[in-house]
């Protein structure tokens, strides 16, 4: 304390040396970064400027002939009065809840079966990364022939079992069509699912089931009082990036419907809008309507996160 | 989480009889029944379809079409495949992913692990928020910017003399727009691999006068290939499974990739109005059997790769 004179000079020196080098590491990194920075700059996010500066105008895929002008927020109403944009919407919002429940279901469910230990573990998880790793296009195909109305295997084996008097055309009536497309993204996505939350049970401490057991807690009690409430921040990780992935759905529509009128997803509309009509504005304005939807999930996910914490 | 450390001090009771039942060998095995019938229904559902993708493969054409179907070949044939393989559309269309998804992943791997380094082992404000940027670039929804990036490929003037080329109906278009979903992923991972790496490996190699990119290329980057071979993977089967694009940016059937001349697919008869499933089950196991087979032996990274960021949030 009485010589407070002599060490003042020293540390700051040393901070200036040390905010030096921070200058330098800092530089260096910005350098290191600029590709990827330059990259998604160029790939994403003058794109989605563009894409918003689009829907405010009537462009044209093959402009040139007329010139494009700005039409303010025609596209937009356009869109809100279009019946096919509501259908689309309402289909997405169907799609998701049913898929992202099946999903969680069925997934907290493989994931508490293959978390017991129990010989072929290791099969069983290997097992669960098969429908992940196949391409959506693939399954979607394989499922098509499956659900084939003739020759299909499921129409088979549902009339030898007598679960089915007859044989169904699963994709072509629209009363079974949206069943079918949600089998197929609840098979590939499921073991997904599952693969995520067993990541999430596998931190829970064991000791924790220990204790229960010795206190006489029922196996249902403890899934209510120990395994749901640990493994929260799994559970709503999962299901906001399942949710978001279902709301974007295009590929096994695509495949089982093509352009037919009453499956168009919020996708599959946007892109026939684009590249089936050439109408980029229209698409555009679409696509922004799409994104703010996708917004609203992500901010009602993240509250909900938010209270749950507090 | 009370409840629970509280029970621990009480003192076990007695064994119930139910209890007691259970741990009998007969008990065991009937209470362990239901759970084994669990895992058989699990196994089965996940692999069901792809096995009937394989019978549907090895099945002749003509008995393809046979009722009541058969749920094993009878005469398992090697036609479909033969057929298959000797066909150019999908030869072509092979090749065309190959490019596209190797192109996209060594790009993203390049980029990424740079920029990996910059965030993984630097201290510099707005890192975080790049880091952000990146996270909330994974979730993307690619639709989003489909109109700009088709209107973009068909060439526009962007500055001075430069023009942006004309990328439309080219393997250059999905390339560029791949880039999209890999690069933000494949530098989310990687900086979580960067960041696990003990920090006196470095400083060592500092106080040996190595430089920053010294260290990053001769002592970070060796360590984390094993990282890279993952999230390579990882990006590589996104970009060949992607379709969106795909079908919206190519026109000709010279340039297809595989999802696209899977879902387009006209067999050696060349009757548009008849799926040729023999021949197609055939191309969707030549498709999934590699990716398949790179899955399982990389299971064990993949896992911890893909739930790496779930678990930590």
């Amino acid at each position: 304390m009485s010589s407070v004179a002599t060490p003042a000079p020293a540390p700051r020196r040393r901070r200036r040396r040390r905010t030096k080098l921070q200058r330098r590491q800092t530089k260096l990194a910005w350098l290191l970064l600029l590709p990827a920075l330059a990259i998604v700059a160029l790939v994403a996010i003058y794109p989605l400027g563009k894409t918003v500066y689009q829907s405010f105008t009537d462009q044209q895929f093959l402009a040139g002939i007329t010139p494009t002008k700005w039409v303010g927020l025609d596209n937009y109403s356009t869109i809100w009065h279009d019946p096919a944009w509501k259908h689309a919407v309402i289909l997405t919002l169907k799609f998701t809840v049913i898929t992202v429940t099946f999903e969680f279901v069925l997934g907290l469910i493989i994931a508490l079966v293959v978390n017991s230990s129990f010989k072929g573990r290791g099969v069983m998880r290997a097992v669960m990364l098969v429908p992940w790793a196949i391409p959506t296009v693939v399954a979607a195909q394989m499922w098509k022939w499956m659900l084939d109305d003739t020759f299909g295997v499921v129409n088979d084996f549902g009339v030898r079992t007598h679960v089915l008097s007859h044989s169904q055309a699963w994709i072509s009536n629209p009363s079974t069509s949206l069943g079918a497309v949600c089998a197929v993204d609840i098979w590939k996505t499921t073991p997904f699912v599952a693969l995520l939350l067993l990541a999430g049970l596998q931190v829970i401490p064991k000791d924790l089931y220990e204790a229960a057991d010795v206190d006489g807690a029922s196996k249902l009690q403890q899934f209510w009082r120990i395994t749901l409430p640990l493994l929260k921040p799994a559970i709503l990780v999962t299901l906001i990036f399942r949710t978001l992935d279902a709301l974007r759905v295009f590929d096994i529509f695509a495949v089982f419907f093509g352009n037919r009128l009453d499956t168009q997803t919020m996708a599959i509309y946007i892109q026939s809008a684009i590249v089936g009509d050439g109408n980029v504005g229209l698409g555009a304005a679409a696509s922004v309507f799409m994104f703010l939807i996708i917004a609203l999930f992500v901010v009602i996910y993240v509250t909900f996160m938010r209270v749950n914490e507090e | 989480m009370t409840t629970a450390a509280e029970s621990a001090r009480t003192v076990s009771r007695p064994v119930s009889r139910a209890v007691r039942m259970r741990r009998s060998p007969i008990g065991r095995f009937v209470w362990k029944l239901p759970f084994w019938i669990l895992i058989a229904l699990i196994f089965i559902y996940a692999l069901f379809p792809f096995y009937w993708a394989l019978r549907s493969a090895f099945t002749p054409e003509a008995q393809l079409f046979d009722t009541p179907i058969q749920y094993f070949p009878h005469h398992p044939t090697l036609q479909n495949f033969r057929d298959v393989l000797s066909s150019d559309f999908f030869r072509r269309a092979l090749l065309n992913s190959t490019i596209v998804a190797g192109s996209v992943t060594l790009i993203s791997l390049a980029v990424g692990s740079v920029a990996a380094y910059a965030l993984g082992r630097f201290k510099f404000r707005g890192k975080s928020s790049i880091l952000y940027l990146m996270l909330s670039m994974t979730i993307f929804p690619q639709i989003a910017i489909l109109g700009a990036l088709y209107t973009m490929f068909t060439g526009f003037h962007v500055v001075g003399p430069i023009d942006f080329p004309k990328l439309y109906d080219t393997e250059w278009a999905l390339i560029f727009s791949y880039l999209i979903f890999t690069i933000p992923f494949t530098i989310w991972v990687l900086t979580g691999f960067m960041r696990a790496l003990p920090a006196d490996l470095e400083e060592a190699a500092y106080v040996d006068g190595a430089t920053p990119l010294q260290v990053f290329y001769k002592v970070l980057l060796p360590l984390i290939a094993p990282g890279l071979v993952t999230t390579g993977l990882l990006a590589f089967i996104a970009a060949w499974n992607e379709y969106l694009f795909a079908v919206s940016f190519i026109q000709s059937q010279n340039h297809y990739t595989v999802p696209v001349a899977i879902t387009s697919f006209v067999g050696k008869s060349g009757n548009a109005f008849q799926t040729p499933w023999g021949e197609l089950m055939a191309a969707t196991v030549v498709v999934t059997v590699p990716l398949i087979v790179a899955t399982l032996l990389l299971q064990k990274r993949i896992l911890a790769g893909l739930t790496a960021g779930a678990v930590k949030g």
